[in-house]
């Protein structure tokens, strides 16, 4: 047949290596910038060390920690990756029924969205009053900050199928779980995901809300100790092993998440960089 | 055709049939919203006989697509009503290939998927279609896009695996809603000769629906010109041009005759003003 159409191999998939390789270099450097600065400043004696202590002070104090730390680690990480859990496993089914149960809509939505204007770190005290000094707690205080974006998100992914794709489902004899299945669920992914990822550093917020208000283990609670002994250092060791906990867990979401959806447009990457 | 590839997809002419094979009768559409009510269809009555190719063309807003939900059973009437093969209309009717304007390609499947999803969906069995969703894809020239994602392809290919997926169940009937109307002019063309050799191999009974009056023309059996919003029937034209038609049968004094037909129509709705 006479057509004009492009053959399957023209159609670039990767970007050239030296794009790939920027994506990594330029942040790399711009923080490696912001790091010598640091290290200048209070090396130069303009910042005391117990205010601002230099990054190779805290990296120093991290490794003297590691045991504490990993220890402490391990507490946090169980809270938020259950207070994350919890709001997933909650968060979809509740987004579903939400879309799909309309007396469940009415009911539920608008308190979800009150309960989600309270700011949560206020009703922390509460939690440890109901539920103890345990991890229990601390999990609960992660799910209720990290579950509502997933809700949210779902919702709106669930209901953005086009309609086309619904109508056509429904001519093949498709049942409303079909519709559901092959239409509605895979169209939500993205969506779902983009929820999942603002959950994953909330439920992280949570458990160190929890921590702070009454906790005898974890890196939060380990921040109050330092703080409270004036170990500043030690406070900014505690920040920075959070911080890789944090980024560990987001490139875990994120890598399933490119899996799961790689389908989708934010995957794509099939800009050329060309010469001219 | 090769006679291997006609058993395969079953594409058997279609027996001449005297029978009304959808029968729309005295249908009316009224959709209310908190504005009020809108009279969308008003008494539409039309026969489609087996084997048709009936072209609906109409201003937009006029009800058309409107309509065609209605037959394939995706939306119901306010009064009247469809028969398909003398059976009230009342939910899905699913002997049916539907292909809207918007291809709804999913973009999580591969073209050769997207093509099976009609398979997977009537919970058939995947090995007894899949060599016939490649043959179609072939046929459309889509062969080596089997693996591709919708993404990849252009608005032209998109839709023609809109159109294999439309018709690898070898349905009866094809529901078409402006399949074209978002193409360029030159793949529009295209698609026109590749429908128009689809539905001789195959005889199917196919609805299109379209704003085009030449495109109408073009495929039809017969062409139904509906009014302004709310949608009635205002001519049925009987195209009677030998097939297949060449893109130059458009300048012919016949077709010039239709076309001049049809635009009349419209200028007396006071759609089209010269001067």
């Amino acid at each position: 047949m006479a057509d004009i159409v492009t053959s399957p191999e023209t159609i670039e998939k990767k970007l050239p290596l030296r794009a790939r390789i920027g994506i990594y270099v330029y942040p790399t450097a711009t923080a490696l910038f912001i790091f010598i600065v640091w290290e200048a400043v209070t090396r130069a004696g303009w910042v005391s060390s117990f205010i601002l202590p230099a990054p190779s002070i805290i990296i120093a104090t991290s490794f003297q920690n590691l045991p504490l730390l990993l220890e402490m680690s391990a507490t946090t990480a169980a809270e938020f990756l259950l207070g994350f859990g919890l709001s997933v496993a909650i968060g979809l089914p509740l987004g579903a029924l939400v879309v799909y149960a309309r007396p469940v809509e009415l009911a539920i939505y608008p308190l979800l969205v009150a309960f989600q204007t309270l700011p949560k770190a206020a009703i922390a005290p509460i939690f440890i009053v109901w539920l103890g000094t345990g991890i229990t707690s601390k999990v609960l205080i992660a799910f209720s900050i990290a579950f509502f974006p997933i809700v949210i998100d779902t919702v709106v992914g669930l209901r953005s199928a086009q309609p086309e794709t619904i109508h056509l489902v429904r001519s093949m004899g498709g049942s409303p779980f079909q519709v559901f299945w092959y239409v509605r669920f895979p169209n939500a992914l993205p969506a779902i995901f983009a929820g999942l990822k603002v959950a994953s550093t909330l439920a992280v917020v949570g458990a160190i809300v929890g921590e702070f208000v009454s906790s005898d283990r974890g890196l939060g609670y380990l921040v109050l100790v330092a703080n409270g002994e004036l170990k500043t250092p030690l406070v900014f060791a505690c920040v920075l092993t959070l911080t890789v906990l944090g980024i560990i867990f987001y490139f875990f979401v994120e890598q399933l998440e490119k899996f799961v959806v790689r389908w989708h447009v934010s995957s794509r990457q099939i800009e050329t960089v060309g010469t001219y | 055709m090769t006679g291997a590839a006609a058993t395969l997809l079953r594409f058997e002419p279609v027996a001449a049939n005297d029978g009304h094979f959808v029968r729309v009768q005295n249908v009316d559409k009224t959709f209310s919203s908190r504005g009020g009510t809108l009279k969308a269809i008003d008494n539409v009555s039309l026969d489609l006989h087996e084997g048709e190719f009936l072209s609906i063309v109409g201003p937009s807003g006029c009800g058309k697509s409107t309509l065609m939900m209605m037959v394939a059973g995706l939306s119901p009437v306010t009064s009247g009503q469809i028969t398909i093969k003398g059976e009230k209309v009342t939910r899905p009717y699913t002997d049916v290939g539907v292909v809207f304007q918007r291809d709804a390609l999913l973009e999580w499947r591969t073209v050769l998927d997207n093509v099976l999803l009609q398979i997977d969906v009537r919970r058939l069995r995947r090995a007894d279609y899949e060599p016939a969703a490649r043959e179609l894809l072939e046929r459309v020239g889509l062969a080596g896009f089997e693996n591709s994602y919708p993404w990849e392809l252009s608005g032209g290919m998109r839709q023609r695996v809109s159109l294999c997926r439309g018709l690898i169940h070898n349905p009866s009937l094809l529901l078409m809603d402006e399949p074209f109307g978002a193409l360029d002019a030159l793949t529009r063309e295209q698609m026109n000769l590749d429908l128009q050799r689809i539905w001789m191999e195959t005889r199917k009974t196919m609805l299109f629906i379209t704003h085009s009056i030449w495109e109408a023309i073009f495929l039809a059996d017969h062409v139904l010109v509906m009014t302004p919003r709310p949608g009635r029937i205002a001519a049925v034209i009987k195209i009677d041009l030998p097939r297949p038609r060449r893109l130059a049968v458009r300048e012919s004094a016949q077709f010039g005759r239709y076309a001049a037909m049809i635009r009349e129509q419209f200028q007396a709705f006071g759609l089209l003003k010269e001067l």
